[in-house]
């Protein structure tokens, strides 16, 4: 199926996504890879991600989840995946509850509480150097000593040597040095109204801005997942233009020549 | 029993010869720091006055038309060897007795030859039969049994019950394998013939050699033994089968590639075998016979030992370029002469993670090597509606089976460790809060789902427990968080209820 194809219409940039829930939403992966055939080698590189989020709030685990679930190729991938949390993470941003995680995820997740950020970057490069794992999430506050430009390029090399996904999501931390394919700053967004109940929190949105990407253009979205088709959707640029109709044309192209 | 080559070097020489003339006085010469010197001497030569010993140009002076040759002594050890290997024929285990002996071990054997005297009979034959000279005995000690193969009569045996010492006082003390030197010595004391030692009471034996440990140099622990007072190890010699495969065709080979199939086959049961015995060859045989009688021999060796079967194939196969097959080749044989002990060795493992990744298993044993069982952990559902309690962690076993587990509303992504109490302002005690203070920020509730009421657990807590009422919340900014109030305002079970922050929802 062509997903370029998909006919998408754009709300005002109010910041507000549409109660419709992905209603004419184009996928996330078509409006990031822009003019990149879906088969491009360069896709196979984006092994490691890094996501930049506030410690008060889970928008930056539950954005890894989400593009690690849009990610995965295979829908028949029943491996377990990994989550590595440093015990700052821990008790600013809490643990994995398993009822709240997905309905495919939840029973192969496979937790490691590290001490320190250096036994958590241990985790990750043993994670990624296995083979039965799906993904590998890693969640670190702050910017520790350990986490350098050294180790991210450590973790970079294995996740593409091993072909494993790492999305590293980084609590409270500045923007460093980091060797990772794509860096995302996090932030949730409003979330659109319920069908039944529209005083209740809605389907969860997260305004993502990819900062700095190695293949794809950077841009700014009202990202969210997309109930019909299941992945991971865009649902506004969030550079407050309006944008009357994409049509075919890239999102993340759209936002350049805006 | 004790067997006696008295002449196997001039024995072996002549055994190469196509046509040895027995009256001709050999010698065989080895080369010294002072010239040659003669190291075997035929009957002949010693009549002529040549001993073992002498000066190769003393026994010129001596006896001019000697015939001399060359002395083999690893030659003649290595076909001592090979006697070991084939007197077994007469006993269990047979050991060297270098330079020119045997010793088989001939216990519980002899019946099965018609005797001690008939044993040694047949054994004489077959040794004249292989054109060796030999001098034999029987004796129940293997000192005994030396003794009167050296200086005994020809094939004589000493009954089972007997004390060596008794029946063989009249031999000399040499027959007690003893150094020259202490030979000598003893020659000087007087002591002529074992039974002359054998007087003279232990202890001045002991005193005289106190410092002697060697048993050739202590004359008494050779007494001990040759009157079977102390045990005599003696080191057996163990045939170690050359490791050979070889394939009977049924129709002969004529062409190229099924010989690489075969040889490739060979090559393959070759380093089976050889990694049974824990081996590697170093040199390998290839031998082809042709239907028309004709033996091709191909040979290599190899620099390490080695059993990569894929590796033997690679070689052979640019050695057999040029085989001409003629009308067939009928029977291949490999075989490895010379193999070196090679351990099986285990794979890397670290490579082979490096190159394939770890099995899960593997990472886990890691994982929990390096920060602790507790560390690592799968969560699973619990029988329990308490957030908190509702799930539990155990160590990680993906394919642990699930029960049923209890279907909720809507869950946070992340649950705190402990629920953290937050400050709210409310326009009703029992109502949900407007604003909310938490970790210093101030959130204004913009949508709100709730209550969800969650009584304790009145079969776990205390009656004093409260109930708790959540409330999924998004503030203005769309952060979203699973909050809760604990009690009712007048529930009787504390003061004014507080409220508190448990689960960020993704």
């Amino acid at each position: 199926m062509d997903r370029f194809a998909a006919s998408v219409s754009f709300l005002p940039g109010t910041g507000r996504g549409t109660g419709k829930a992905g209603g004419g939403a184009l996928p996330l992966q078509n409006a990031m890879r822009g003019a990149i055939p879906l088969h491009h080698p360069a896709r196979a590189s984006c092994r490691h991600t890094e996501l930049f989020a506030s410690a008060d709030e889970a928008s930056g685990a539950a954005l890894a989840l989400a593009l690690a679930r849009d990610a995965m190729d295979d829908p028949a991938d029943h491996r377990p995946w990994l989550w590595v949390q440093d015990r700052a993470a821990i008790r600013l941003s809490g643990r994995p509850y398993r009822p709240g995680l997905p309905t495919g995820l939840r029973h192969r997740l496979i937790h490691v509480a590290a001490p320190r950020a250096e036994d958590a970057l241990f985790a990750l490069e043993e994670g990624l150097r296995c083979r039965d794992l799906a993904f590998v999430i890693g969640e670190v506050a702050g910017n520790p000593a350990a986490l350098d430009f050294t180790a991210s390029r450590r973790l970079s090399l294995a996740a593409e040597r091993h072909g494993v996904p790492l999305w590293m999501v980084r609590l409270s931390a500045r923007h460093d040095l980091g060797s990772a394919r794509m860096r995302w700053d996090v932030a949730a967004a409003p979330s659109p109204s319920p069908r039944w109940n529209r005083d209740a929190p809605g389907d969860p949105r997260w305004r993502a801005d990819l900062f700095r990407a190695h293949v794809f253009q950077p841009g700014q979205w009202i990202v969210g997942d997309d109930g019909e088709r299941h992945s991971l959707a865009v649902f506004a640029t969030d550079h407050g233009g309006v944008v009357s109709d994409a049509g075919d044309r890239s999102l993340a192209a759209g936002s350049g020549q805006a | 029993m004790a067997a006696w080559c008295p002449t196997l070097a001039i024995d072996r020489w002549r055994l190469g010869q196509d046509r040895p003339d027995p009256s001709a006085p050999l010698i065989l010469i080895g080369e010294t720091a002072h010239g040659p010197r003669i190291t075997a001497v035929s009957p002949p030569a010693r009549a002529a006055g040549a001993r073992r010993g002498m000066l190769l140009a003393d026994a010129r002076a001596l006896a001019p038309g000697l015939v001399v040759h060359p002395a083999d002594p690893a030659g003649d050890h290595a076909f001592l060897e090979t006697l070991a290997l084939w007197v077994q024929r007469w006993g269990p285990w047979s050991a060297l007795d270098a330079p020119d002996g045997l010793i088989v071990d001939v216990t519980g054997v002899a019946h099965l030859f018609g005797g001690e005297d008939a044993l040694m009979v047949d054994a004489r034959a077959c040794f004249a039969a292989r054109g060796l000279q030999v001098r034999l005995a029987i004796a129940p000690t293997a000192g005994a049994a030396w003794a009167l193969a050296h200086h005994g009569p020809d094939r004589s045996a000493l009954a089972e019950g007997g004390d060596p010492l008794d029946a063989l006082r009249d031999l000399p003390v040499a027959a007690l394998r003893l150094d020259d030197a202490v030979l000598l010595l003893l020659d000087r004391l007087g002591l002529k013939r074992i039974g002359d030692l054998a007087a003279i009471g232990r202890s001045a034996l002991a005193r005289r050699f106190r410092d002697r440990r060697a048993p050739a140099a202590n004359p008494l622990v050779r007494l001990d033994q040759f009157a079977g007072r102390v045990p005599e190890p003696i080191l057996p010699v163990i045939a170690a089968p050359v490791p050979t495969v070889l394939r009977r065709l049924i129709e002969p080979l004529r062409h190229r590639d099924l010989l690489d199939r075969v040889v490739a086959d060979l090559a393959l049961a070759l380093a089976r075998r050889l990694e049974a015995h824990g081996q590697g060859a170093r040199r390998l045989d290839l031998t082809l016979w042709k239907v028309d009688g004709g033996v091709l021999r191909r040979a290599l060796e190899l620099a390490a030992p080695t059993r990569d079967a894929a590796h033997i194939t690679r070689l052979f196969a640019h050695k057999l370029d040029d085989c001409d097959a003629g009308f067939g080749i009928e029977v291949v044989r490999l075989s490895a002469p010379w193999a070196e002990p090679l351990m099986l060795s285990q794979t890397d493992l670290e490579a082979s993670a490096q190159q394939h990744g770890t099995s899960l298993a593997a990472c886990i044993d890691r994982l929990t090597a390096r920060l602790g069982a507790a560390a690592v952990a799968m969560p699973v559902p619990r029988a329990s509606h308490l957030p908190e309690r509702a799930q539990g962690w155990v160590t990680p076993d993906p394919t642990r089976a699930m029960q049923e587990e209890l279907a909720f509303h809507a869950r946070p992504l992340k649950l705190l460790d402990r629920a953290e109490p937050i400050a709210v302002i409310y326009e009703a005690p029992d109502g949900l809060p407007r604003l909310f203070r938490w970790r210093g920020a101030v959130h204004e509730i913009a949508r709100a789902e709730g209550p969800e009421r969650i009584a304790p657990e009145w079969w776990r807590e205390k009656g004093g427990a409260r109930l708790r009422d959540y409330y999924r919340i998004e503030d203005s900014s769309g952060r979203r968080y699973w909050i809760y109030r604990r009690g009712l305002p007048g529930d009787g079970r504390g003061g004014v209820p507080e409220w508190f922050l448990q689960g960020l929802c993704g």
